[in-house]
């Protein structure tokens, strides 16, 4: 059964995913990738505040493709996410709720996740024209010189993921 | 055999195409094995994901968008007839406008640094591209082009096995190397394999392994053999569509050997995703 969730997530429909339940996700979400993880955690690192509030935000790691004129964004499916994984406990640390990406995670993020009642969602690789259907609008938030990796702010109705791993540490990637 | 002379401006035109084309329409070959995959799929899940790569590449082609965000890295290999003469232009230049033209005009995505380490900046138009060229006899030029993902190219590979490790430690190699990308070069993926040669020789045939269709085989039985087996074998592993478990890791082994050094045996493993995109015309 599929589950339909709000964002902003809340703790307790945290609570309640569990790994290897199919979800649509409808709100907003933020995005980000590998140069603008590097710039977030090195602000991070010297205590300076960031140029985006990730407290209670799900960030996708995306850096679509552009956008045919008609259409609201290009193609825009996951990137790996273990390139993140370097970057993400500090996020998560502040407050940040998930991330949607693809693939393995390693056992420090695990572990952060299960530390902060977060949750890593999966989204198909190589779906980008499919997905892109259910991202409805999108702006820019900061980084804009980073082009295709700049951190944008996406409206999604109905995007459809898989609980990769939940809030107590399961992991379907697990095998 | 006579000069032929080729426009610069024609060589632009086929190249951008052929970019275009790769990147908006999947191979039916590949098309036909997800199809198949999705018939022998017991679990929900993975039924649900290949639906989704089909139901993708069947919007990308209808809409002519490009079926995965990451439209790669552009790779060609060009096959020059060495009675050909390029005119008003050279043959590089001439290949580099046909990929930047692909690139902004067909709505793709730019993924090029110009620096690996220092600098990484995007140089905007996707160029350079990678060009292997093989100077052939004759008065035509043949391109083969795809645009390479880097979420897979990043779980590729390469090892300089010696004659002792034989068969079983190719075989070893490959399936260790697959078994290590695990679920993130985007499952079912077609995996290019080099063997013999040089280092760099072997990672160039890998490569082109990987642009090779997954409905062919190695012209050498016992190499086809070695394809098929290595089949069977990694799609026991379970990773299944897109890592979340399944019988469909793989949906192709493409095999390409060369001589080799008495001393040496090298074996290169390169990863292509479901979205193995190439094309080829000839001028």
């Amino acid at each position: 059964m599929t589950k339909k969730i709000t964002l902003p997530i809340t703790d307790e429909a945290i609570k309640e995913l569990k790994a290897g339940d199919s979800v649509l996700l409808s709100g907003t979400i933020i995005t980000g990738r590998d140069a603008a993880h590097k710039r977030l955690f090195e602000l991070i690192e010297k205590g300076e505040p960031l140029p985006v509030n990730v407290k209670g935000e799900i960030i996708y790691y995306v850096g679509p493709a552009p956008a045919k004129p008609g259409y609201a964004v290009g193609p825009a499916g996951p990137t790996s996410s273990y390139r993140m994984d370097k970057f993400t406990p500090a996020l998560l640390d502040l407050g940040m709720k998930g991330m949607i990406g693809k693939g393995a995670r390693s056992q420090a993020v695990i572990d952060s996740i299960v530390k902060n009642k977060a949750v890593y969602f999966a989204a198909v690789g190589g779906a980008a024209a499919l997905i892109a259907k259910s991202i409805k609008k999108e702006e820019i938030l900061c980084y804009e010189d980073l082009g295709t990796e700049a951190v944008r702010r996406y409206t999604i109705e109905d995007f459809p993921c898989i609980v990769a791993i939940d809030s107590a540490g399961n992991n379907v990637y697990a095998r | 055999m006579k000069i032929r002379e080729i426009d610069a401006a024609q060589i632009t035109a086929t190249v951008k195409k052929l970019f275009m084309d790769c990147n908006y329409f999947i191979g039916q070959d590949i098309l036909r094995s997800l199809e198949s995959a999705l018939e022998i799929e017991d679990s929900p899940v993975a039924k649900s994901v290949l639906g989704m790569i089909i139901e993708n590449d069947s919007i990308a082609a209808r809409e002519e968008i490009p079926l995965c965000q990451d439209t790669g890295m552009a790779v060609l290999f060009v096959e020059y007839g060495d009675r050909v003469c390029v005119t008003n232009g050279s043959f590089e230049d001439a290949v580099q406008q046909g990929v930047r033209e692909a690139y902004d005009e067909g709505y793709l995505r730019k993924s090029v640094v110009s620096d690996p380490v220092f600098d990484r900046v995007n140089t905007r138009d996707n160029t350079p591209a990678i060009i292997h060229t093989k100077i052939v006899s004759g008065n035509t030029i043949k391109i083969t082009a795809g645009g390479k993902g880097f979420g897979s190219e990043n779980m590729s590979a390469i090892k300089m096995l010696t004659p002792a490790y034989g068969e079983q430690g190719v075989k070893q190699f490959i399936l260790d190397t697959v078994r290590a990308a695990g679920p993130n070069p985007c499952p079912p993926v077609v995996v290019g394999v080099g063997i013999g040669g040089t280092f760099e020789r072997a990672a160039q045939l890998a490569k082109k392994a990987t642009f090779r269709a997954i409905d062919t085989h190695n012209a050498d039985p016992r190499y086809a053999a070695m394809e098929d087996e290595l089949l069977t074998e990694i799609n026991k592993m379970g990773f299944g569509p897109a890592g979340l478990g399944g019988k469909t890791t793989a949906l192709g082994v493409n095999i390409e050997t060369s001589p080799t050094h008495i001393a040496g045996m090298p074996v290169a493993v390169n990863i292509c995703c479901h979205a193995a995109r190439h094309a080829s015309a000839t001028i």
